[in-house]
């Protein structure tokens, strides 16, 4: 499986979350797929969907799943400490790991080499780490929404691309609605 | 009272209620007094970047955000205060120490400091500078227009403004 695959099998999932997605394809593929208000697509910022997905998890009590891409948590590393360091039980990073930058033509990532983010991520001291296979995303996800624990996932996939159009939305009106769907 | 807690007294009456802090050995102070005040949420970073993220994500949460860190961090956040606060219109209050300026002891820091205020002046992002005690007096005020207008606000402190740096 590739990471629209993943993203078309985990939508109905999502549709009830908050969600902040990566920069670039996840976004495109997502808002695609199954635009939602409570989707918060990342227009720019590579690396700050985790960041960003916990600052809205500590603010308000609802559900937040960062999607997020091996690439781009290793572009900010330091956000697996703050995440292990300030544990918010509403909130999920979904890591989709093909082992490529893929929104900039799938060169490798050190992720896809000798680089394990799932021993990182406990190593920074993440308690809820698990690593599974694309197939059986959407049901570690569905648990981890239901075990109401922080969890960190690692969803190793194939890397590759769909083609899709630029989110052509303006950046003030993303904010706004998943602003307006955080407080309904 | 001290300069520390008038600092935070003032963002707590705007509600500033999630702060982000790298630190500096002059906002030492300042980010003890933050970490003691229940009506915070302190959140330390590793990177300036990875704050300005957090705050974005608290101010959409409902929060009212700030981070306090060092002017170097200027060269560290361009990008992530353009795409990110700027492009989807967010407030944030930057509290700034300002190294590089006049009592400074360290050589590097001037390198950055002759970049500061250019930079903020590029990025269209409003500046205050706080040279003596009293200038802070307009906290109260920065910190309601940076939420009136939803933008990154600068308010950079030097070493005047801390009274120095004791026996640095």
């Amino acid at each position: 499986m590739i990471r629209s695959e993943i993203l078309r099998e985990i939508a109905p999932i999502l549709r009830d979350q908050l969600v902040i997605c990566n920069i670039g394809l996840p976004s495109q593929e997502l808002h695609m797929i199954d635009d939602q208000p409570t989707n918060f697509y990342m227009l720019g910022t590579m690396g700050l969907s985790s960041s960003i997905g916990l600052g809205v998890a500590l603010a308000q009590d609802k559900t937040v799943i960062s999607i997020d891409g091996d690439g781009s948590v290793l572009t900010n590393f330091g956000t697996l400490p703050t995440i292990a360091n300030n544990v918010a039980d509403n909130y999920i990073l979904l890591i989709i790991d093909n082992g490529s930058y893929g929104s900039t033509g799938d060169q490798p990532t050190y992720a896809g080499q000798n680089t394990s983010l799932s021993a990182v991520a406990k190593a920074c001291g993440c308690e809820n780490v698990i690593e599974c296979q694309a197939e059986d995303t959407a049901k570690v996800l569905q648990d981890a929404i239901d075990s109401k624990k922080m969890t960190v996932i690692v969803s190793k996939c194939e890397s590759g691309n769909i083609k899709v159009p630029v989110i052509t939305k303006d950046p003030v009106v993303i904010r706004d609605r998943f602003m307006a769907a955080v407080q309904s | 009272m001290s300069i520390n807690t008038k600092i935070v007294d003032d963002f707590i009456n705007n509600g500033v209620d999630f702060i982000t802090t790298v630190p500096c050995k002059q906002l030492a102070g300042v980010i003890d007094e933050v970490e003691a005040r229940d009506e915070i949420y302190h959140i330390p970073s590793n990177k300036e970047d990875e704050g300005i993220g957090l705050c974005a994500g608290a101010f959409m949460g409902g929060k009212r955000p700030a981070i306090i860190m060092q002017n170097t961090a200027i060269g560290v956040t361009v990008n992530t205060l353009v795409t990110l606060t700027q492009f989807y219109r967010m407030p944030l209050p930057m509290l700034i120490s300002y190294r590089g300026e006049l009592r400074e002891p360290v050589a590097c820091q001037v390198e950055m400091a002759v970049h500061t205020k250019a930079l903020l002046n590029q990025l269209h992002i409003p500046t205050y500078h706080f040279h003596k005690e009293s200038d802070a007096e307009e906290l109260d005020a920065i910190l309601k227009y940076t939420f009136m207008c939803n933008k990154p606000v600068a308010i950079l402190t030097d070493a005047s403004f801390w009274g120095g740096y004791g026996d640095q």
